[in-house]
């Protein structure tokens, strides 16, 4: 694909996500939205976390509208919050097990898609191995349908990048203060693609990715990123760390020489963590690999919020699926 | 053009006190005063202070109850729910600033009552104004008025007071 066309699939990307009006509709990529939205976002989600503090689990939101699951990948915790979300919102939600399904038999994507608009299901959560896949589907949905991206091969993750920037604005406040380092596979992952992108949006000042060429290449400058190599310069008086998941699969294709280096080398203990601020909090997407890029000390450590980022993930899903379906929903008036 | 200026949102505010305090008694005291955001939060804070009422005040954001979702979306929210006593079986008083189509009253109502079942709910509002769209009634108020579906009651804070805006058809 040369540039030009790169840069037009990419607004073609950023396009489809919003209605007439400019708001979302369909939410594929944090790349491209303006601060407004992805702060709207943010302080709806704390209105459901303030809700749910009071004992308020289940609102009427989504009441009568069905919510469907397509999880073409497997992902026990982003289906089971996408579903807690939906159901929180009051909505149906069918979690559709695409290895059994038609699909599997042989049905195309869109037949599926067709079938599950004909039981009129108003939004499709879909993640898929290839990037582009919920790009594709909300090209194909009914105009009533909103898609939200639960992720997509290498090229986003834009929920989880959320429910990250919720976690550090409760933690850290102002983004425009902050130093953040995110350590590990950078370019494989569609966390950190989509991370970067919000924290741009955000203005936070001082991103960095720390990680080795194979992984974090010098490439990524032209994101707005810095890189660093080494854990000491790169986690320096930083405010928040993110740890990337590192892939088994990535060992085998000669990029790492083995899970023991990289620890060395990367992994974040608590006496490495002493290089960023003594406040600083520790991220992780997870699943963690304990002992490959996290030390279990640190990850149930006092600077670990990996948990509270699960809670979050809730509210900030709750947010992302009543804003992109309200605004579906209102696109439709006449 | 100004409604009701200071002085008068005051005298307005110092009536609905005296109301209230007829209506319910000896069970003033126990009874939780709930403002709905945003106007309606700065109504109640002063009838609160006004009743010397010793429970902190309860705050309602009513964005997730709305009836006009699938109209307009998701509105911006505005504040928090906050309620900081149990409403089981305790006496509500619900505060608003002005009572209009009563479609916030009914969705708040309805927010309450997924966080409890409440003895009694009263209505207090600073201006009921006709065009009612459902059978819900202040049982308090500080001014009543008959105005057009072009015309807006507004509340201004720090001095409360009151605009009216548009013209009558």
């Amino acid at each position: 694909m040369n540039p030009t066309d790169q840069a037009s699939a990419q607004q073609a990307f950023e396009q489809i996500q919003l209605n007439r009006d400019g708001k979302l509709k369909h939410f594929l990529t944090t790349e491209g939205l303006d601060r407004d939205t992805l702060t709207h976002i943010l302080e709806t989600a704390e209105s459901f976390m303030g809700a749910s503090d009071q004992g308020l689990k289940k609102v009427p939101l989504l009441r009568g509208r069905t919510v469907a699951n397509l999880f073409f990948e497997n992902s026990t915790r982003t289906r089971t919050t996408f579903e807690l979300a939906a159901k929180r919102l009051s909505a149906d939600v069918l979690n559709i097990d695409i290895q059994r399904s038609a699909t599997a038999k042989g049905e195309s994507l869109l037949d599926t898609l067709n079938n599950l608009q004909a039981m009129l299901c108003d939004m499709f959560v879909v993640r898929h191995a290839e990037s582009g896949a919920a790009h594709f589907v909300a090209q194909h949905v009914a105009p009533h349908v909103s898609v939200i991206n639960a992720g997509d091969g290498r090229h986003a993750h834009p929920t989880q990048a959320m429910l990250d920037m919720f976690t550090i604005r409760r933690f850290k406040g102002d983004f425009r203060q902050l130093s953040v380092a995110i350590v590990g596979d950078i370019v494989h992952s569609r966390v950190a693609r989509s991370q970067i992108h919000a924290l741009k949006i955000l203005g936070v000042p001082d991103i960095r990715a720390v990680g080795p060429t194979t992984l974090v290449p010098q490439e990524l400058q032209e994101m707005g990123v810095s890189v660093y190599r080494d854990l000491a310069s790169g986690l320096a008086d930083v405010d928040v760390v993110i740890m990337l998941r590192l892939q088994n699969e990535r060992m085998s294709g000669a990029l790492l020489p083995s899970t023991g280096e990289y620890f060395r080398q990367y992994g974040l203990d608590n006496r490495r963590l002493k290089y960023a601020k003594p406040d600083a909090i520790v991220m992780h997407p997870g699943p963690t690999n304990r002992g490959v890029e996290i030390d279990g000390a640190v990850a149930d450590g006092a600077q670990s919020v990996i948990l509270k980022q699960v809670t979050y993930g809730i509210a900030v899903r709750m947010a992302v699926m009543s804003i992109a379906m309200g605004n579906t929903a209102a696109g439709e008036q006449p | 053009m100004i409604f009701a200026d200071t002085a008068r949102t005051e005298a307005m505010l110092d009536d609905m006190t005296e109301k209230l305090r007829e209506s319910l008694g000896d069970q003033l005291e126990s009874s939780a005063m709930i403002g709905i955001h945003t106007g309606g939060v700065d109504v109640a804070s002063a009838l609160h202070k006004r009743l010397g009422l010793s429970a902190p005040l309860g705050m309602l954001s009513i964005s997730f109850y709305r009836d006009d979702f699938s109209r307009i979306g998701l509105h911006p929210t505005v504040g928090a729910t906050d309620l900081p006593q149990n409403l089981e079986d305790r006496t509500v008083i619900l505060v608003d600033d002005v009572l209009y189509s009563g479609r916030t009253v009914r969705a708040a109502l309805n927010e309450i009552f997924d966080y409890g079942r409440p003895a009694r709910v009263l209505l207090a509002c600073l201006v009921e104004r006709s065009g009612h769209e459902l059978p819900i009634r202040a049982d308090v108020a500080g001014a009543s008025v008959d105005l057009g579906p072009n015309q807006q009651i507004k509340l201004q804070t720090d001095p409360l007071m009151l605009h009216l805006e548009g013209e009558p058809t």
